[in-house]
């Protein structure tokens, strides 16, 4: 059977030039980069090229690029040790609706110390609107973190234009940019972000090595307390291998950007502009071109993501849904509750998020297998009959 | 969360998918917990259920247990039709992971409205024949 997996904004395979960029710091370069030894130093030098890649990578400079665990660990230190540090300033922050767990529980967490967070809607293309973060700024607004792309939907935000409202005003401002490292150009000093969080594990890197980019001069609190290691802003042995895979693959997906943002989005356009002309009371989620060159969103009447998700991985297709029934809580996914879909179209919606290994040939498959997925639940689904015969 | 052979048996292939033409009781349920719906169509004749059919929208759990219900209640009285719990059904199907136990409710509440159904019927009927 053919095995597709479309399911890259999860995570992404590692490249196997990352991995055989890894494998001899496993085995032969283990020392710990913090030991004066050759070995220890040997390592230190590989974190260091590997920094100069991803500052390079994003216009930031080296000393400004702080390791971590992943998006989840970037994105809670972010928060929390903004707000830590400028408590004295003020207890407000603002975000959006959309935004993945790994900002919105930190804020929740924040709520209950006594801070402010606003939560700023969004439209039906999941776009925030630079007017609506100015008009939510108070004076005690310390903090604003809006993502770079949406990880459900793929929609692409004005981050540039909000970054310089908050520049203005002197809120620091943060970007969850791990959809988008490796994917579109990232430049922080265009777009003016004074902070942001990357993941190795979604751009063919390995799981578990993340960045924090922090401008020079921002303050925030450190989140782990220990060794001197990062400049005493995140303690504990570096992962040596994870981050030299992660240079690695940030130096893969930038020189080969240009070639896989075309392939890309024509891929991404004949699946989602085939879907909704073969099957009918299909809708695409998202915007249609302010969107991530691998993602689609669709919503599929009268038929729940669950059962669609099961029936394509018989056929060898791994996609994913916002469905409430596949959610530990069993409530449909928040953002598209955001962009204002109704229940049912929440519960009906596909999200194929293709990668590098993705090809035309896995495109046509699934357009070829989808219609008759969606007949066979649709047969069996009680909302079909009424609204169509 | 990884279900049993056996729900995955019923998810690919539902036993009785669909409505009855002139069905002696139906049940149509709404699921509160996920906002799943199930319909449930039963044929009755002489106090046994011959025939059963169903129509659901939700997950791989709710399908399996439409599925079940409706091959558990052919040729039962209405008597031992009621005492099909969601933990019968459940277990006819090798278990269900806990977070979907909810949609075996959503099966066990269409059987009985459907037996509901089917009693205020020929309630209905047998008053109507003594008129
Ligand atoms: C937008 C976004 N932020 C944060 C994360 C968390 O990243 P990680 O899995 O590296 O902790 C993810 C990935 O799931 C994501 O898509
Ligand atoms: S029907 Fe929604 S979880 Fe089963």
């Amino acid at each position: 059977m053919k095995k597709i997996y479309l399911d890259n904004a999860a995570t992404t395979p590692t490249d196997r030039r990352v991995l055989e960029a890894m494998v001899p710091f496993f085995i032969e370069v283990y020392g710990n980069p913090s030991s004066l030894h050759a070995f220890g130093q040997e390592a230190n030098h590989a974190i260091e090229d590997a920094r100069y890649t991803l500052a390079s990578c994003i216009g930031a400079k080296p000393e400004e690029i702080i390791f971590t665990s992943g998006g989840t660990e970037s994105n809670n230190c972010a928060i929390k040790g903004v707000a830590y540090a400028r408590h004295e300033k003020g207890n407000h922050i603002i975000t959006s609706k959309i935004e993945h767990h790994a900002i919105l529980e930190p804020c929740h967490f924040l709520e209950k110390q006594g801070f402010e967070v606003s939560y700023i809607p969004v439209d039906k293309y999941g776009l925030v609107d630079p007017a609506d973060v100015e008009k939510a700024i108070t004076e005690r607004t310390i903090l604003i973190s809006i993502m770079h792309a949406n990880n459900e939907i793929g929609t692409i935000q004005p981050i540039g234009e909000i970054g310089k409202i908050a520049r203005g005003r002197g809120i620091y401002f943060h970007t969850d940019a791990v959809q988008t490292l490796g994917h579109i150009p990232i430049d922080v000093n265009e777009l003016n972000v004074d902070i942001l969080s990357a993941s190795g594990h979604k751009l063919n890197g390995p799981k578990g090595v993340g960045i924090l980019y922090v401008k020079k001069g921002i303050r925030m609190l450190p989140f782990m307390h220990g060794g001197d290691q990062e400049q005493q802003r995140r303690a504990s042995t570096h992962n040596v291998p994870g981050i030299v895979g992660f240079g690695k693959a940030v130096e893969l997906a930038k020189e080969e950007m240009g070639k896989e943002i075309e392939k890309l989005t024509s891929l991404r356009d004949t699946l989602f502009e085939g879907i909704l002309s073969t099957i009918e009371f299909t809708h695409l989620n998202g915007h249609r071109t302010k969107r991530l060159p691998n993602n689609v969103n669709i919503s599929i009447a009268y038929v729940e993501g669950e059962s669609m998700i099961l029936n394509l991985d018989m056929e060898g297709i791994a996609c994913s849904t916002g469905s409430a029934c596949t959610s530990s809580s069993l409530e449909p996914s928040h953002v598209l509750m955001a962009i204002g879909l109704p229940h049912e179209l929440a519960h009906g919606s596909l999200r194929f998020s293709l990668g590098r290994q993705t090809s035309e040939d896995d495109i046509d498959y699934v357009l070829t297998v989808l219609p008759g997925t969606v007949t066979k639940l649709r047969s069996m689904s009680p909302l079909y009959k009424k609204e169509v015969k | 969360m990884e279900y049993s052979e056996k729900v995955m048996e019923h998810f690919r292939n539902p036993r009785n998918v669909g409505e009855l033409e002139n069905p002696d009781g139906v049940g149509k349920v709404g699921n509160p917990v996920c906002g799943d719906i199930m319909e449930l169509y039963i044929k009755v004749d002489g106090g046994i259920i011959t025939d059963a059919k169903f129509k659901t929208f939700g997950c791989g759990a709710a399908i399996a247990t439409s599925s079940m219900v409706t091959e558990l209640v052919k040729n039962k009285t209405i008597e031992d039709a009621l005492k099909i719990s969601n933990r019968a059904v459940a277990e006819a199907l090798g278990g269900l992971p806990p977070i979907k136990m909810h949609c075996s409710v959503l099966a066990e509440e269409a059987l009985k409205k459907a037996l509901d159904d089917y009693r205020t019927r020929s309630a209905q009927s047998a008053s109507g024949k003594a008129a």
